[in-house]
């Protein structure tokens, strides 16, 4: 079992014939996702890394029965993109790009609500099912199928918490970066919801960072609904106040969203917090007992 | 991106909002105009810095005498202006704003953000204008109140009401601040801002509601469709080291420590200053060189990380997953040997090629220090800081 992807997910991408879109989509057939097409507007009928390129997402749906899109186009046309997704059926949007507007995700993240459709980023890594699907930019050979789900707000510090649950033989069901935007289309409170109900998953990796209440939020629901080990680690606990750190979302405002807020809050939900990134593995032993 | 607070409420005016009437001036002799051309005979003359606090720093004055208008004009442009939002340096001066002088029945604040929590635009107001909202929202939360705007119905006149109310607003004033919440919400969602605040608004003694100061942040990701916000960046107001990096598609962040990092991505930079903090060390800045870092931009992160004459130890860390590690190595040993750098360098490389950048690292016969994994690399910087290892 899984969460939100496995082997049978019928995926295209949308930006398809794209440099970074190609670089990946090559990277994620090489690890076995069904990729069935992918969407490039204007170079419909064409075909690409043996795949067919439609116009439209809803062409694409038609002709091919895709549920799943992955986003690569431009910061300036995700918004029209990931509606155009949405709104042709596509159940799961998951959106690399990083540079959306706030403004642009405000809508988005109602429209996409209010169609039932799950979306994924912006500004994420992706989202891997290990040894079945790998819809995200994710070096795919660091995962390794297992009892571990991963939810993380960084990319590279996903991967850090990744390979930590792999050398120590535990292994992932699923690993889903939410991405670190101010307005991402996807919470932790999403993504613990569906792991709790993943029988497969025994245990939970939580990666937060500063900036916004997310990680609080994320304490109350475990508190009440996450019956699974919670391990967590949030970085930036040496970050200063009212500097954005990389991330648009990573940003301790009016004395708001520190690192220490979030650590506190976990550990009254009763989750393991470590306070390295180096730890996490180690953390993921301790409460288990694995 | 922050803007100046005339050029806050150049906007406020292109959206119809009642503001004070003001000219901004860059030298004494434009202030003397500035000031002449408002027709009045007492100013309020305001240095323009991306900081808060300027009163208290001396950095408003009223004046009545058009000579101490010229006298404030030269006193400040030209100068740094340190208040307690600004580092020990301050901020240069390079405007003031001239300003007719507006007699105050009574303050009140009104602010509008992105609420990450609701994922909507928030509105806010207080009867509890002209001081620090954020100790007020400490303090006395109950005295500020909010309304939500729905993204896809828009504003209403009903959620001005209810601001007004509790305002305690008069039917005149009421109907002024549906034009100033109607005009604020327009000019938030069109020009792509992430905060506006209006602190104070104020009730003039004839009894008129007006927006006395201005405070705008853009949101940086919409620069590219807000070509005339984009125009009035002043990077005199902003970090050098920050700027240059970001020209270099480089995210920088000086901090006091003298471990110098170079990390790829946002959230293992923060994770790496953490670590090496929590080993006894001290981090000199944060830096994600990106997910397309090649040896050009790994050279032009060395040059920002050492131009930062506190740091003695360089760590990078590299966890590839877009980036290759032999890419990242090459440009570590290109830009070492250009640069002559001294300092040790301890390298962590994890993930896509790491086995190739290693080995490109061995080879070369230059003070780098190879790390296995990101504990042992923190270890190691810590110990090289402290002149324990070199």
């Amino acid at each position: 079992m899984s969460i939100l992807i496995n082997k049978d997910t019928k995926v295209i991408c949308q930006g398809f014939t794209g440099g970074q879109a190609t670089q990946h989509c090559v990277q994620c057939i090489d690890y076995g996702t069904k990729l069935v097409g992918g969407v490039t507007p204007g170079k419909g009928g064409q075909t690409h890394l043996d795949l067919p390129v439609f116009n439209s997402v809803n062409e694409a749906v038609d002709k091919t029965g895709a549920t799943a899109s992955i986003i690569f186009v431009p910061a300036r046309f995700c918004k029209a993109s990931i509606l155009e997704a949405a709104e042709a059926g596509i159940s799961l949007v998951i959106c690399i790009t990083e540079g959306i507007p706030t403004i642009d995700m405000l809508e988005v993240k109602v429209r996409c609500d209010n169609l039932g459709v799950r979306l994924i980023g912006p500004n994420c890594p992706g989202i891997i099912t290990p040894g079945e699907c790998k819809m995200g930019i994710m070096p795919g050979d660091i995962h390794v199928p297992g009892k571990v789900g991963v939810i993380s707000r960084s990319g590279t510090l996903t991967y850090e918490a990744v390979k930590q649950t792999t050398d120590f033989g535990f292994g992932q069901t699923s690993c889903v970066g939410i991405g670190g935007d101010p307005i991402p289309g996807s919470s932790f409170v999403d993504i613990l919801d569906l792991f709790q109900k993943d029988p497969q998953t025994e245990a939970i990796v939580m990666v937060g960072e500063i900036g916004g209440t997310a990680e609080e939020v994320a304490a109350e629901f475990i508190k009440s609904n996450v019956t699974k080990p919670v391990v967590s680690y949030i970085a930036g606990v040496t970050a200063p106040s009212g500097k954005r750190m990389g991330h648009a979302g990573a940003i301790i405002a009016g004395g708001k969203g520190t690192a220490e807020d979030k650590f506190k809050a976990l550990e009254a939900a009763g989750v393991y917090t470590v306070k390295s990134p180096a730890e996490i593995g180690r953390g993921v032993a301790e409460i288990t007992g694995w | 991106m922050n803007l100046h607070e005339y050029q806050a409420k150049q906007l406020f005016r292109d959206y119809g909002i009642a503001v004070s009437e003001g000219v901004a001036a860059s030298s004494a002799d434009d202030a003397e105009k500035a000031a002449l051309s408002l027709g009045t005979s007492k100013w309020v003359v305001k240095a323009q810095v991306h900081a808060g606090g300027r009163g208290k720093a001396g950095g408003v004055e009223v004046v009545d005498q058009i000579e101490k208008v010229r006298d404030f004009a030269d006193k400040w442009i030209g100068t740094n202006l340190v208040t307690f939002q600004t580092d020990e340096n301050g901020q240069l001066v390079n405007q003031i704003l001239v300003e007719t002088c507006t007699d105050i029945e009574n303050e009140l604040y009104l602010g509008a953000v992105i609420d990450r929590a609701s994922q909507r635009l928030v509105i806010m107001a207080s009867t509890e204008g002209g001081v620090n909202i954020e100790e007020v929202a400490e303090e006395t939360p109950d005295k500020i109140f909010k309304v939500e705007v729905d993204p896809i119905e828009g504003t209403n006149d009903k959620d001005a009401d209810h601001l007004s109310l509790h305002l305690e607003l008069n039917e005149s004033q009421s109907s002024q601040f549906r034009d100033i919440y109607k005009g604020l919400v327009k000019l938030f969602l069109e020009k792509d801002l992430a905060l506006l605040e209006v602190n104070p608004l104020v009730i003039t003694s004839t009894g008129d509601l007006l927006c006395l100061d201005a405070k705008i942040n853009v949101d940086s990701n919409a620069l590219y469709r807000q070509e005339a916000l984009n125009e009035m960046r002043d990077s005199s107001q902003e970090d050098e080291r920050e700027s240059k990096a970001a020209e270099w598609g480089l995210s920088y962040v000086a901090l006091e420590g003298n471990i110098g990092c170079m990390v790829n991505g946002a959230g293992l930079a923060m994770g790496t200053m953490d670590i090496i903090k929590l080993h006894g060390g001290e981090p000199a800045n944060f830096l994600d060189v990106g997910g397309t870092a090649d040896a050009e931009r790994v050279a032009e992160a060395f040059k920002i990380i050492l131009s930062d004459k506190n740091v003695n130890t360089v760590l990078i860390n590299i966890f590839g997953g877009i980036v290759r590690c032999d890419v990242i190595a090459n440009g570590i040993v290109e830009a070492l040997t250009v640069m002559g750098v001294s300092v040790p360098v301890i390298v962590r490389l994890e993930g896509n090629n790491a086995e190739a950048g290693l080995k490109i690292l061995d080879k070369c016969d230059l003070n780098i220090i190879p790390a296995s994994n990101l504990q042992e690399a923190a270890e190691l910087a810590v110990k090289a800081s402290k002149g324990e290892i070199s």
